[in-house]
């Protein structure tokens, strides 16, 4: 029973980190490219660690709690990096797949040109 | 079943995921890109860490994977910052 359960959970864990890394290369922009690991960093990582703590804890030398920092500190940091990641991409004005609203135009329309159009605003400055 | 059939499967699979992870971090094409790929790449090493705790049965690695969860978290901090400010201390 609870070997089965055990290889229930890194099963899960081990397919959702893999649907996340192929997210990563197979989403088209960068925008939707950031939707892919973060389902690796909770579901995956997160079902590994209960897999590790159950196994830990079931061997008779008392309940282990050393999973429940690496979740909680992964829990906490991967909004902030990924809050962070896409405000970068949004000051190199990358090419997003979404429409723009009517009204707006597009000021670049690649990696290439936003870097350099990031250059000269420095050098403005 | 479980050390038969499962840890290797999951060793498989998250190896995998190293690789489709490193294959982004090289062809980019933008620098949030591959610092993306670069915080998959670590949370993928967290998660062959707390496979091969379990595989060995050794409580040993929980300091290892908590010290790539920092120091990845860390480093993703500082470059996003030097993309956004030009700068990481200012």
């Amino acid at each position: 029973m609870l070997d089965a359960l055990l290889s229930f959970l890194i099963l899960t864990g081990a397919i959702f980190t893999f649907i996340g890394s192929l997210g990563l290369v197979r989403l088209r922009d960068f925008y939707t490219r950031l939707h892919g690991p973060t389902k690796a960093t909770t579901l995956g990582v997160g079902s590994l660690l209960i897999a590790s703590s159950l196994f830990f804890s079931t061997r008779g030398e008392g309940v282990s709690l050393h999973e429940v920092l690496v979740t909680l500190f992964l829990f906490i940091t991967a909004p902030v990096s990924a809050h962070l990641l896409s405000k970068a991409a949004l000051h190199l004005k990358l090419h997003s797949l979404a429409p723009l609203p009517q009204g707006e135009r597009s000021e670049s329309s690649g990696p290439n040109r936003s870097t350099v159009s990031q250059n000269s605003e420095r050098d403005a400055q | 079943m479980m050390s038969s059939v499962a840890l290797p499967v999951a060793f498989a699979l998250v190896a995998a995921a190293f690789a489709l992870s490193f294959w982004r971090l090289l062809v980019g094409p933008s620098a949030p890109d591959r610092i993306l790929a670069l915080d998959t790449l670590y949370i993928n090493a967290i998660a062959l860490l707390v496979l091969l705790g379990i595989h060995l049965s050794s409580a040993l690695y929980f300091e290892a994977a908590l010290l790539i969860a920092l120091m990845g978290f860390i480093g993703t901090v500082a470059f996003c910052k030097y993309l956004l400010r030009g700068d990481i201390i200012e």
